[in-house]
This record gives structure tokens, C-alpha cells and sequence, in this order.
């Protein structure tokens, strides 16, 4: 099937990452005919697998708190913070309303 | 060996230290490691003196130099994955694997270099750049190459490590330290490994502990070892494995860390040679060293039998899915808030994140997350996810069958070829060459077997080609005996470096190889 640019749109909105130019959505297309390769395996009766370890029980450790207040350590590494909290820019702004956006597609 | 200088006074661990780190200077130009923690190290060396002199040392690792790949979380030391995306991010904690070699008293040197978020074949594409293979600088690749002015052709004609855990493999066949932690999820420790002539284990998925590993496919990535000798391997092995709490996807057996035999003996064993990994473009040379290698245990008595594993031209493909489709989801993480690089960007939560992931991540990280986002968008996911799943059960149970069949271990390459000069080597794009060079590595993270490349020979360009060796769930004690029964048997020569003959000769006058244990 022919990758439409909707397509495009919503992939770069969900990843969160650009295509930049035509070399990034051709390299989207070579994946995706090399994954096509797929379909010629007969998987018939056959069970996805999520982990070689699918056989064993998974390990639970007990609900106790062995280990925290770390809350120091862990803002050392963030750049925009205030006190105890991260500072984000402003939130429910759809990356795609904005003007500055500066995708491949927009150009097209 | 060089463990027991330690413990018998013939070398101390600060001057052990000290050697490493000045050879590492004198090795720059190898580009192996990101960040050298000088301090921290001879700290360590000197607490390590401390405890042999007052004859208590931790363990046969104590005072031990050793390295660790970028992408292992370590405290207060610099870890970057190279990239952009982490330059600066100092972990705050420890991976398990790191505390446990740190534990034994062992001396961390430095971060090694690695493909950038391990995504490649080759060490060629992190931002502190390529990392060479010591082997293009050593005697025996010299003599072998026709050159017309001896400079200009060093320059241009240095070979690639492979990867993406070149830097590690790198750091072990340069002497700079004696073991190192690689990471594993498509050969990425076995490849550089065979290319840098040191033995690259992987072991079964579960066995050790990821917990600090920065994730690249969570179901197949596992952390490697790299040493110059498969007893060396044996012993990290013992001192990394094992259930960790913080780590669920660690098995609960208990793990009894084992000594391998002096005299291995193989004449009781079955040896597997799978027909498909006879695969397009592997060299004649290393098809002979292939045979040769088959031949050796027949005349040692073991029951050489060909096999098949019929799904293994799907494994690159089925492969490409489930990493393109895990990538997007682990590297979902990186949004600048928390850690690492975040974009002047601020107009919204949104625009700020995909500024951020665009300076943060090379292309080849951008076309994974963004091919990985369509194989999981609803109308592909059964087609592409699932079915690559489903494949992957078949890859999987093609292993189970033969080794129910009687087989006890497989013997494979490892590489297609002897390591390719980065000239040549950067003329396709990372993505082919990620296909064209894991094909006889990869099928093995589907399966989570444990598997070992073991140095077999030098090419007639005068680099290092290694054999590979699968062995069943769980069996590395079967897999390393074997492995350094083989080891004995080819005698792979030591690398003629000008840099390291003055660093290694006083403290192993006698000794032709140079391993701790």
C-alpha cells in the first residue's frame, strides 16, 4: 500500500520525531517493504511469543519500600525546575497547529 | 594470571592502574573510550592495594582494571550512549552488573565507545565518532598490506571494530583493561568480538541482571562479556550472574558460578553445523576456517552432524520488526524533562519534546522510533507486530528442535568476513549493514540462547576471524568448556602492538598470553 502523507502526519505526531526530509520518509518505505518480506511465512496455529522466558513465573518481590529519597539526586540531572517539580512549557497545545512547525510535509 | 601477580606482590594494583590509564592515553587515537574516570580509578586501585596488603582481597577480580559500554548507568560518571541525546547525564546510580564487578574490588577505568543507543553494526555512528580496531595498527595487518607510502595508507586503511560494542572490544584486544561489559541484542558483543580477535560471550536471556542497562529491545537485550580468554569469561560470568530483585525478567534458579575444566573433553558431544548459516556473501576464508573447525572435533571424536534451522532467513526481517517496534517504545522516554538534552523550544509540552527528540537522536535512532511507530499503529499491528511474533516462536522452536534432537552445541561463524576498512564500510547505510552483518548473530537474541565467539585465526589481510558457538538454555558451563577446549586447539595469536610491547612485557615476562585468571 502507498504510505499517504495522513499517514506520515500521524506517525510524526505519535513518535514524536520528524521525518526531515524525502531521505527520512524513503528510508520509512524501505522498512516497510523489507518487513513485507514477512508474509510469506506460514504462521498458521502459531502463538505470538512476547519472551523466551514465557514459561516461568514472573518474579513479584514484596510490596516494601526498600529504597527512595533520592528526590536531590534525581532533579540534578533536569534543566528546568522549581523546587520539587519539573517545569514543562505549556501543555494541550497539538503539535501540529503550530506555525513554527518545521516538517518535511509541511512544505508539500 | 594477572590476578595471582596481584596476590603474590609481583604488581601492585595502583601501578596495574596507572599502566592502563597512561596506555589508554597512548591509544587515543583508537577512540575506544568516551569518558576515562582517572580519579575514581586510582582511588579504587589504591583501596584495592590496602586489602592485599593486609592480605584480604575481595575476590580474584580485586584490583583488576576493567572498562564498561556507554550505555550501562554508572554512578556519577558520565553516561552518554553517544549521543546527543544524554551528553552530559551523569547516572545517579549503578547498574547491577556495574555494582557487582565494583563490589569485587574491581577498578573501573572508563565508559567505552559504542554505536550511538547500540543501534549498528560497526561503532562508526555515536557522536564521539568511530572507534578503530586496534588490529590495523598492529604487525601482522601491516605486513600483509601492499603500501605505497607507509602514513598516508595508516590513515585511511584502519579497519572497523564492528559493533555496536566496538569501543569494549577495542579496550580488552588493546591490553587497556582485562575484561569489559558489552551489550548483546543482535550479535552486538559477539560481533566486535570476532572482529577485534577477543572472546565475546552472550549469555542466555535471563541470566544476568539489565537492571541499569539503558534498553534497547527489552526482550532480547542481554549484557556481554569481553575478555581475552574464555577462562577470564567463566569467571566474570560467575560474578554477574544470577537473580536481581531489581530485574524481573532474571530467572529465580539459583546460580552456582562453576570452574572449567583443564582438560575439556569433547569426544562425548554433538556438534551441530546448521546449513543456513552457509549465507550469502561469507567469505571462502572463513567457510575454510568453518570446515577446518568441524574437522578438529571429528578427529577429537565427537559426532559432527549436519542440522537445519529453516527459519533462519526470516530471523533479520522478523528481527527489524520487533526492534524497530521496542525502540519506539523505549526511546519514548527521552523528553527532556527529567534528564538529558531538552531544546530551548517552549511554546508547548509538545513542541518542546519533538524539538528535543530531533537534536537529541541521530537518523538512524529517528527511522527506528518512526518505523517502529507504524509496524505498532493499529492497522499494522497484527500484520507486522504479531505476525513477527508469531515468527519469531518459529525461529525459537527451530533451536528447541535440534537441540532435542541429541545436539548439544552449534558451531557457526560469526561474521561474514574479516573486519572491512571504514571506507568501505560507511558506503552503505547503517540499516543494511545491520541486516547484511547480524544475519548469523541475531537469530540467537530471538531464541535468548547463549552464545560465544571465540578467536580462531588471523585472515590473510592479517585480521582476526572468530568462530561462534550456540549452546542450549542456561548451559554456559557446557558452552565455555567447549568453547575453551576449541581455544586450545587454535592457539589465535596475540595482537604485536608497538604501544602495549613496553606496557605488558615486565609484568608478563613468561607468560604467552595475557588473562587475570
Amino acid at each position: 500500500q502507498e504510505v499517504t502523507v495522513e499517514v506520515l502526519a500521524h506517525l510524526e505526531h505519535l513518535a514524536l520525531v520528524d521525518f526531515r526530509d524525502a531521505e527520512g520518509v524513503e528510508r520509512l518505505r524501505k522498512a516497510i517493504r523489507f518487513a513485507d518480506l514477512l508474509q510469506v511465512v506460514n504462521t498458521e496455529g502459531v502463538e505470538p511469543m512476547d519472551s523466551v522466558l514465557e514459561d516461568r513465573c514472573l518474579y513479584l518481590r514484596e510490596d516494601d519500600v526498600t529504597e527512595g529519597n533520592c528526590t536531590k539526586e534525581l532533579m540534578k540531572n533536569a534543566r528546568e525546575k522549581v523546587e520539587e517539580y519539573f517545569v514543562a512549557p505549556p501543555g494541550n497545545i497539538p503539535l501540529l497547529k503550530l506555525e513554527e512547525q518545521e516538517t518535511f510535509l509541511q512544505g508539500s | 594470571q594477572v590476578s595471582a601477580a596481584l596476590r603474590e606482590g609481583g604488581v601492585s594494583p595502583t601501578e596495574l592502574c596507572q599502566r592502563c590509564l597512561s596506555l589508554i592515553k597512548s591509544t587515543k587515537f583508537l577512540n575506544a573510550y568516551i569518558t576515562v574516570a582517572e580519579e575514581t580509578a586510582l582511588k579504587q586501585a589504591e583501596e584495592s592495594e590496602k586489602r592485599y596488603r593486609s592480605g584480604q582481597p575481595l575476590g580474584v577480580l580485586d584490583g583488576i582494571p576493567v572498562a564498561v559500554k556507554d550505555n550501562f548507568n554508572t554512578a556519577g560518571i558520565e553516561t552518554t550512549c553517544a549521543s546527543n541525546m544524554l551528553k552530559g547525564y551523569i547516572s545517579p546510580y549503578n547498574a547491577t552488573v556495574v555494582q557487582k564487578l565494583l563490589d569485587q574490588g574491581a577498578v573501573l577505568l572508563g565508559k567505552t565507545n559504542l554505536d550511538e543507543f547500540a543501534m549498528g553494526s560497526g561503532s562508526t555512528d555515536g557522536v564521539f565518532g568511530p572507534v578503530r580496531n586496534p588490529w590495523s595498527y598492529s604487525r601482522q595487518y601491516k605486513e600483509k598490506s601492499v603500501s605505497k607510502s607507509h602514513s598516508e595508507d595508516e590513515e585511511s586503511n584502519w579497519v572497523i571494530t564492528g559493533g555496536s560494542s566496538g569501543g569494549s572490544a577495542a579496550a580488552v584486544s588493546s591490553f587497556t583493561c582485562f575484561a569489559a561489559l558489552g551489550s548483546d541484542t543482535g550479535g552486538s558483543t559477539r560481533n566486535p568480538a570476532a572482529h577485534c580477535g577477543v572472546v565475546g560471550l552472550k549469555p542466555t536471556y535471563g541470566l544476568i541482571s539489565r537492571h541499569g542497562l539503558i534498553p534497547l529491545v527489552n526482550s532480547m537485550d542481554v549484557p556481554g562479556i569481553l575478555t581475552r580468554c574464555v577462562d577470564d569469561a567463566a569467571v566474570v560470568l560467575g560474578l554477574l550472574a544470577g537473580h536481581d530483585p531489581k530485574d524481573s525478567t532474571t530467572i529465580q534458579d539459583d546460580f552456582k558460578p562453576f570452574e572449567l575444566p583443564n582438560l575439556p573433553d569433547v569426544s562425548k558431544l554433538s556438534i551441530g553445523i546448521p546449513k543456513e548459516y552457509q549465507a550469502p556473501g561469507l567469505s571462502s576464508e572463513i567457510l575454510g576456517l568453518w570446515s577446518k573447525a568441524a574437522d578438529l572435533f571429528k578427529n577429537a571424536g565427537a559426532k559432527v552432524i549436519e542440522v537445519s534451522l529453516p527459519h533462519t532467513c526470516y530471523s533479520i526481517v522478523c528481527y527489524h520488526v520487533l526492534c524497530t517496534a521496542e525502540v519506539a517504545s523505549n526511546m519514548a522516554r527521552f523528553d527532556g524533562l527529567e534528564y538529558g538534552h531538552r531544546s530551548d523550544m517552549n511554546k508547548s509540552t509538545e513542541s518542546m519534546y519533538a524539538a528535543t527528540r530531533r537534536e537529541g537522536f541521530n537518523d538512524v535512532v529517528r527511522g527506528r522510533i518512526l518505523s517502529g511507530n507504524y509496524f505498532l499503529l493499529k492497522q499494522n499491528y497484527e500484520n507486522y507486530f504479531i505476525k513477527a511474533q508469531k515468527v519469531r516462536r518459529l525461529i525459537a522452536n527451530d533451536f528447541l528442535k535440534v537441540f532435542r534432537s541429541g545436539i548439544d552445541i552449534l558451531l557457526t561463524p560469526t561474521t561474514l568476513s574479516d573486519p572491512v576498512p571504514y571506507t568501505e564500510f560507511i558506503k552503505e547505510d547503517n540499516r543494511t549493514r545491520s541486516a547484511q552483518d547480524d544475519i548469523l548473530t541475531q537469530a540467537v537474541n530471538l531464541a535468548g540462547l547463549p552464545a560465544i565467539n571465540v578467536p580462531t585465526a588471523l585472515s590473510e589481510r592479517g585480521l582476526p576471524v572468530g568462530l561462534q558457538f550456540i549452546g542450549r538454555s542456561f548451559q554456559e558451563k557446557q558452552l565455555l568448556t567447549v568453547a575453551k577446549w576449541f581455544e586450545k586447539q587454535v592457539k589465535f595469536p596475540i595482537i604485536q602492538l608497538e604501544e602495549v610491547k613496553s606496557h605488558v612485557q615486565d609484568v608478563f615476562q613468561h607468560r604467552k598470553s595475557a588473562s587475570f585468571s
